[in-house]
């Protein structure tokens, strides 16, 4: 029943570019930096969707934080045995970069699952969700900036052994790294749990395991633990270097460079997997969906 | 210069059910080894050894009953879904309008929605902002477009979202028969505008069960019955295949000579 027919059939080879190969995930990655005008205005919508309606819309964000660091900080200082003047910008410093890492890692479970429908109506890097959702998760953290300005204001940092210098610049390539981090993070657990849907839940209770595990609230080499072997152990938690990476320059500490050490080789390896995924998997998303 | 290749192309859709789904099966599946035979997930082939080169200019109609992989086919001419077997590769900026309601958002803005609606059909924000007046005037809303998407009538969403799809400049347009549920009198208005749009476009396909529109808008057609490609070809001979009569045979002149001034099929 098929027709010869004059203009249909393909009159050259296949390409030899197979949909598995490094080349079709690099231009994925950067096909979707390219419609950062898409993804920028959809991460700023989601925040602004989330308080629509509300009389001071997304300041909430920035309140809640405040609020949250504040309990926080009065109730780990009388805890921990701890002055306020050093607990409170301690905890404050931990909570706003932890809800960094644990809104790439926790929504990033989700980044495809939530889009299904725009992955099948609209062909799209899927790259473009993942920036979509670094871009969101940062706008959260410079919303954020706000309460640790001001607990920078109330307790200053040579108040408790930190001081005003330039390393404190060293905020923002700890930063970026921690956006790269979340970008690969994301992009590699939001595969899996597309194609394994019992993923995101463990992904949930993992993150709010190692909230507890990490030395966000509580401060790890305090005079109450200094002594104790468990502050060994909590090196080898990765998440600490994540934070501490970053909390140091922002308090005004002195910085220790094994924690970049750590996150620098934690994230090539991370990068390196979440590559070998996209790889194979990038393809498969818009069908497990 | 605008393509879309494919080779022997197949598409088929694991389908996991809430067991097959879980990290548990996977893994116990690898350790038992004995329950192997019930892991495999299930498959259905959507589409099987497609073969297509179309080119700049080419105007194709998508015929088919319900189910024989039509839009699936346009999914796969689209780029969203990669072949399981065989190969495809799609050069040029493609704007799938498969549904008109998808990236809208209840929540926001006419104007808004226009704005977003564009840039996910590959356009700029300032292309955009360019074209919002006309986009306005065609679907007559006025201040409506200041108001939230959810305060809209069904038929003043469809207005919308026809009159943002129409506005934009694709190199391949993509048409799902969806926009077939717009009401008729609307649509006869938005004709001239689609017609543009098609015109403008380097290369359309489109999925429908209209002959008139089909004839409107097309020149050649592939006819696809159950995944696979049945009959490609001329538009009039492909309809009359699939029909099982000529199509063109009953028009009036009048609307054969309309036609072939559009789309030079008769």
């Amino acid at each position: 029943m098929q027709s010869p027919s004059t203009v249909e059939q393909p009159d050259q080879a296949p390409p030899p570019a197979p949909s598995r190969s490094f080349a079709r995930a690099r231009h994925d990655l950067s096909q979707g930096w390219k419609s950062r005008q898409l993804w920028a205005h959809l991460g700023w919508q989601d925040i602004k969707q989330q308080y629509r309606r509300s009389v001071i819309g997304p300041l909430w964000i920035t309140i809640s934080m405040a609020v949250t660091a504040t309990a926080l900080g009065i109730l780990y200082s009388g805890l921990m045995g701890q002055p306020l003047e050093r607990q409170l910008p301690y905890v404050a410093v931990g909570f706003i970069v932890w809800n960094f890492i644990g809104g790439c890692v926790n929504e990033g479970a989700n980044v495809f699952i939530a889009n299904e429908g725009l992955i099948k109506h609209l062909p799209a890097p899927i790259s473009v969700h993942v920036y979509r959702l670094v871009w969101r998760q940062t706008l959260l953290f410079l919303h954020n900036l706000v309460v640790y300005v001001a607990v920078l204001l109330i307790f200053p940092p040579w108040k408790y052994g930190g001081h005003i210098s330039f390393s404190m610049l060293l905020a923002i390539p700890a930063l970026v790294l921690l956006m790269i981090n979340g970008l690969v993070v994301s992009m590699f657990v939001g595969i899996v749990s597309t194609r394994f849907r019992d993923i995101p839940p463990i992904t949930g209770s993992v993150v709010q395991m190692l909230f507890f595990m990490t030395p966000v609230a509580w401060i790890y080499d305090s005079t109450l633990l200094k002594n104790s072997p468990r502050v060994k152990y909590a090196e080898l938690n990765p998440f600490l270097h994540y934070v501490e990476m970053i909390r140091q320059p922002m308090l005004g500490q002195t910085i220790v460079w094994r924690h970049w050490a750590v996150v620098l080789v934690a994230t090539v390896l991370l990068t390196g997997l979440a590559a070998i995924f996209l790889r194979n998997y990038r393809a498969r998303v818009s069908y497990w969906v | 210069m605008v393509s879309i290749d494919v080779w022997n192309a197949s598409v088929e859709f694991p389908i996991f059910d809430a067991k097959t789904r879980s990290l548990k099966k996977a893994v116990l599946g690898k350790a038992g080894g004995k329950i192997s035979n019930d892991t495999k997930v299930p498959v259905i082939e959507a589409l099987q050894d497609i073969n297509i080169s179309l080119r700049h200019g080419d105007r194709v109609g998508l015929v088919g009953h319900n189910g024989a992989g039509k839009s699936t086919l346009l999914r796969l001419l689209s780029g969203i879904y990669e072949p399981t077997r065989g190969n495809s590769r799609v050069v040029g900026k493609v704007a799938p309008v498969f549904d008109l309601g998808v990236g809208m958002d209840p929540e926001i803005s006419g104007y808004e929605n226009i704005i977003i609606r564009g840039l996910f059909l590959g356009m700029t924000r300032a292309q955009m902002e360019k074209r919002v007046d006309d986009i306005a005037d065609f679907t007559e809303l006025g201040n409506y477009l200041n108001m939230p998407l959810r305060t809209y009538s069904t038929g003043m969403r469809v207005r919308l979202a026809l009159g943002v799809v129409t506005s934009i400049d694709p190199e391949i347009l993509l048409l799902d028969e969806g926009i077939g549920a717009v009401d008729a009198a609307f649509l006869e208005r938005a004709r001239d505008r689609l017609n543009d749009l098609v015109r403008r476009s380097g290369l359309l396909v489109f999925a429908s069960h209209s002959d008139e529109f089909l004839m409107e808008l097309c020149n050649s057609a592939i006819w696809m019955d159950q995944g696979r490609v049945r009959m490609q070809g001329g538009l009039r001979e492909v309809l009359t295949a699939y029909k099982g009569h000529d199509p063109f045979e009953n028009m009036p002149q009048h609307v054969l000579e309309r036609l072939s001034a559009v789309g030079g099929t008769a």
